[in-house]
C-alpha cells in the first residue's frame, strides 16, 4: 500500500463517514459540527490530489468562513430537535432507496466507462496544476473576468444579506 | 499518483447521494440547507479529481470559483431563513409554504 493510498482511506472514510452521521443527527449544532469534520477531511483529500491551494481554501473559506456563518445562525434560532426516523417513516425509506439506485448507477458507470484519464497521470504537471502560482497566474490572467465578476457577486451578496436580514416581510 | 481514479469518484458520488437523501429526509431548514453544501463539496472533490490526473488547473480554478458562489448563497439562504424564523416561528420546511398555492 502506497502512502496515497493509506491517506486515501483515512481521509476518504472520515468524509463519507462524518457525512452519513451530518443527515442523521437530530441536533442541528451537532449536524454543523460534523460538517466541519467532513471539510477537513475533504481539505485533506485535496492535499493527496496535489492541490495545495484549494486545500487551504477550503479550510478557511468553507470550514471557516460558511460554516461559522451556519453555527451561527443554528446558535441564534435554536431549532427544535427532530426524532430522525418517526416522522414519515415511508417516505425517509423511499428517498434512501431512490439515493442508493441511483448511487449504483453511479458505480455502475464509473466502472464501466473507465473514466478517459488514466492512472499514468504525470504526476510533476499534477503538482505544477495545483500551486498557488499557477492558479493565482491562471487567475489574474486567463480567468480575470471571472474573477471580477466574483467580487461583484459577494458584494450583491453581503448587500442582499443585509437587507433580507433587517426588514421584517410581510 | 497510485490511487485509481474511480476511487475519488465513488466517493464523491457517495457523498452527493448522502447529501440528496438528506434534503429528502430532513424537515429542518438549516440542515437541507447543510446538506446542499455537502453535495457542493463532493462536486468540488470531482472537479478537483480530474483537474489533478489531467495535470491541467482548470479544474481547480472551477472550484475556487464554487467556493465564491457557496460563500454568497450561504450568506443569502441563512438571511432568508433568519426573515423567515422572524416570521412564522419555525424552521420545519413543511410548514413554511407561504409559495404553495
Amino acid at each position: 500500500m502506497s502512502l496515497q493510498l493509506i491517506l486515501f482511506i483515512l481521509f476518504g472514510a472520515i468524509s463519507a463517514i462524518s457525512a452519513v452521521l451530518m443527515i442523521t443527527r437530530s441536533n442541528a449544532l451537532i449536524s454543523a459540527l460534523f460538517l466541519i469534520l467532513n471539510m477537513a477531511g475533504l481539505s485533506g483529500l485535496y492535499l493527496t490530489l496535489n492541490a495545495q491551494f484549494i486545500a487551504v481554501t477550503q479550510v478557511i473559506v468553507y470550514a471557516g468562513a460558511i460554516m461559522v456563518l451556519f453555527l451561527f445562525v443554528i446558535m441564534l434560532l435554536k431549532p427544535e430537535h427532530e426524532k430522525y426516523f418517526s416522522h414519515q417513516p415511508k417516505l425517509k425509506i423511499f428517498a434512501f432507496i431512490i439515493a442508493f439506485i441511483v448511487f449504483m448507477q453511479l458505480v455502475f458507470m464509473i466502472f464501466v466507462s473507465h473514466p478517459a484519464v488514466g492512472n499514468n497521470a504525470d504526476a510533476a504537471a499534477s503538482v505544477h496544476a495545483g500551486t498557488i502560482e499557477e492558479i493565482g497566474k491562471q487567475l489574474y490572467t486567463n480567468y480575470v473576468l471571472p474573477f471580477e465578476a466574483a467580487g461583484y457577486l459577494l458584494l450583491a451578496a453581503t448587500i442582499g444579506a443585509i437587507v433580507l436580514a433587517k426588514k421584517k416581510f410581510e | 499518483m497510485s490511487v485509481p481514479i474511480e476511487y475519488y469518484l465513488i466517493l464523491s458520488g457517495f457523498m452527493f447521494l448522502v447529501g440528496v437523501a438528506g434534503v429528502l429526509t430532513r424537515r429542518n431548514a438549516i440542515i437541507v440547507f447543510m446538506s446542499i453544501e455537502l453535495m457542493l463539496n463532493s462536486a468540488n472533490l470531482t472537479l478537483v479529481t480530474f483537474s489533478s490526473y489531467m495535470g491541467n488547473s482548470a479544474g481547480q480554478l472551477f472550484v475556487f470559483f464554487v467556493m465564491t458562489v457557496a460563500a454568497a448563497e450561504a450568506a443569502v439562504g441563512l438571511a432568508i431563513i433568519i426573515a423567515i424564523f422572524r416570521n412564522k416561528l419555525t424552521l420545519n420546511i413543511d410548514e413554511i409554504n407561504i409559495l404553495k398555492w
